[in-house]
């Protein structure tokens, strides 16, 4: 009989480690390639380099919460784009309130477009954010906050398919247009820019930015490990039932809303923390990080690596967002949507299991003919 | 439901009086059944007699018009919803076999294995060895140890339907719902199937739904024909199929 291996084997398995072992060299080589090599060296990797692979990392991790949801329990969000961005803002708050009296109009506590706006006073919710912890907090309790109250409702009115998608891309809609208006207090259509430091060092110094990269990378991993040990868990055979039969799950007992509940809301938060992360590499947050547009791209980066791998939700969004940093820079900047548009559609027709899906299926598929071969072998008498 | 005959409280699953309507279309019509613990029912009757709109309404997938459902003479099943009433103790088996296909035998197994079912609670959790040998003595019995690892939806209609009466096993319920165990079954299968499902209501009260009537005289027990909504005939299976109503709808067809 196949006694089953122990959680942490089973959370971490062949396939774990060598993603793992990957962000881990990716951490290390790319900030020694930029601090110890010098420029004339063909290994040089310049800074804004790191800056940009920084940015990838980030949404390696907005489609890893992705993928979490999609592809194990079923729930496409097509809105979360707007849990990325409300961890941004709150990255971006924090960011502000360090930058005191080098603003333009050296107000010590308003940040210049409050100033601007012949505001007296600061708001409400913008106390405390010039503490990095309460920040942080905010980083993971404003997603989560608006995704539990959110799936709440939606999870216990059994909203779920095309309908929960609609109305996600709704949310994200509706922010982007509180956050484009002047009176509710993040900047307007600007947004928050013009950073200056953060914990007290430059965010644009070398050393910051190899810094935040390396935070970046090591923020995926946990997750990734998370994601992991809850997929691999009790809980995640749950969610993929959810996902494949949702009212038999419910005749056995299982309160499905719950189990949706808490893995939409923790996604949420994971969403977030990429948000936070990706605004002091890009250096700004504004309210088009809402777009559906965004939320949407994010989808088609799962879709391409594979959904339900984890890590095809990061190898798709490292791969497409390569390749929109190539063709957005080239004569065929134009046609970037359409090319993006007809990989989708390509990817659903030709590679319906994305990348590393394919990849793993036919690994599978392989080892699994040659287990019956042998067992048939086995099974012949001996002539 | 106070004015309720105290006599009924005894029984394991009460219904009475209960009409569901699908626009107009009276699909269970002023039903009313009684089960006692610890009975075997076999439930025949033509297509469309509303045989496993019962099975919906006790187990809360369709609330009903009117009418009382109470299981063990206190749980009005009416007012409850799916999760609930399963965790009441109270399993079934779908007419059109429902596995889930992308997990394994064994981990269908694992799912409906009676524990926890709370979302915390299912987090820190390893097999213990107990629900290990449960798991083990289950795929004994529905003879799938050998394809423990198999996707169930690569399996058989009849290797699901065995899967299927497993996670009932496995749930450990206290009444089984049981919606055409045999279609899509050989006869020796059918036979075994009639021989489990004996074994299982030594210790479990059980309603099965089958059309198959070599079947439901193997089982040996009391019959409920509907029709049209409503109990047509009740008693042994030699009454039931000699009763002329029963003839003209359903089995003189
Ligand atoms: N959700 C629904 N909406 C509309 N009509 C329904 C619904 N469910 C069942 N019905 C109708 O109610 C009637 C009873 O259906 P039910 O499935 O209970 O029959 P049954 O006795 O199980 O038949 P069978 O032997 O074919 O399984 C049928 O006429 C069916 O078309
Ligand atoms: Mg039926």
């Amino acid at each position: 009989m196949a006694r089953r291996n122990a959680p942490i084997i089973r959370t971490l398995d062949k396939g774990a480690m060598a993603f793992l072992f990957l962000v881990a060299v990716a951490a290390i080589a790319i900030p020694a390639a930029n601090l110890l090599l010098p420029p004339s060296s063909p290994f040089h990797v310049p800074t804004y380099l790191v800056a940009l692979f920084g940015k990838y990392v980030c949404y390696a991790l907005l489609a890893l919460s992705i993928d979490l949801i999609w592809g194990y329990c079923g729930i496409l969000s097509l809105g979360h784009g707007a849990f990325f961005a409300l961890g941004g803002y709150a990255m971006g708050m924090y960011l502000m309130r360090q930058i005191g009296t080098r603003g333009v109009y050296a107000d010590p506590i308003l940040p210049d477009f409050m100033v601007f706006l012949n505001w007296k006073e600061l708001p409400v919710f913008w106390y405390g954010f010039q503490h990095f912890p309460y920040a942080m907090l905010m980083v993971l309790l404003a997603p989560g906050a608006l995704a539990f109250v959110f799936g709440w409702f939606a999870f216990r009115s059994r909203v779920t398919g095309v309908y929960l998608s609609i109305i996600t891309q709704a949310m994200t809609f509706a922010l982007m247009l509180g956050f484009f208006r002047n009176n509710f207090g993040f900047g307007g259509n600007n947004g928050l820019t013009d950073f200056k430091d953060i914990l007290g060092f430059n965010v644009q110094a070398q050393s910051t930015r190899n810094a935040l990269f390396i935070a970046s990378c090591i923020a995926l991993a946990l997750c990734f490990i998370v994601c992991r040990a809850l997929v691999t868990s009790k809980f995640g055979k749950v969610l993929v039932a959810i996902r494949d039969a949702e009212s038999r799950t419910r005749f056995l007992g299982y309160r499905v809303e719950s189990y949706k509940l808490f893995v939409w809301t923790l996604s949420a938060c994971m969403a977030g923390i990429a948000g936070a992360l990706y605004v002091p590499q890009v250096g700004i947050i504004n309210p088009s990080e809402f777009a559906p547009g965004n939320s949407i791209e994010a989808v088609i980066w799962v879709a391409v690596g594979g959904r339900g791998t984890l890590t095809g939700a990061v190898l798709g969004a490292i791969l497409v967002n390569y390749a929109k940093t190539t063709f957005t820079s080239g004569f065929l900047a134009e046609y970037w949507l359409f090319l993006l548009g007809g990989l989708f559609i390509a990817v659903t027709l030709f590679l319906p299991r994305g990348i590393v899906g394919t990849a793993s299926h036919w690994w599978r598929e392989r080892r699994d003919r040659d287990d019956a071969v042998a067992g048939d072998a086995a099974a012949r008498p001996a002539e | 439901m106070s004015e309720m005959d105290p006599r009924l409280t005894t029984a394991q699953l009460y219904l009475n009086g209960v009409s569901v309507s699908f626009d107009g279309f009276k699909a269970l019509n002023n039903l009313a059944l009684t089960v006692e613990p610890g009975e075997m029912r076999a439930i025949i009757g033509p297509n469309g007699a509303g045989k496993t709109t019962m099975m919906d309404v006790i187990t809360g997938k369709t609330r009903p018009d009117d009418g009382d459902v109470i299981f063990e003479g206190t749980r009005d099943l009416t007012t409850l919803d799916e999760a609930t009433i399963a965790n009441l103790g109270i399993g079934r088996k779908f007419q059109k076999p429902t596995v889930f296909e992308m997990h394994s035998v064994e981990d269908n197994l694992i799912l409906a294995l009676k524990a926890d079912r709370r979302a915390f609670a299912n987090l820190r959790w390893s097999e213990t060895a107990p629900e290990m040998e449960r798991i083990e003595s289950i795929l004994k019995t529905i003879r799938m140890t050998a394809t423990r690892h198999r996707l169930a939806g690569s399996l058989s209609h009849g290797q699901k339907q065995w899967l299927e009466i497993g996670m009932l096993l496995a749930q450990e319920p206290k009444l089984l719902l049981v919606d055409e165990p045999v279609a899509g079954m050989t006869d020796a299968e059918t036979h075994q199937t009639a021989e489990l499902l004996k074994e299982i209501n030594r210790e479990k009260t059980v309603i099965v739904v089958e059309h198959d009537m070599t079947f439901v005289r193997a089982l040996g027990v009391k019959v409920t024909c509907l029709h049209e909504g409503s109990v047509l005939a009740e008693g042994s299976i030699d009454q039931v199929s000699t009763d002329e109503r029963v003839i003209e709808v359903y089995l003189g067809r």
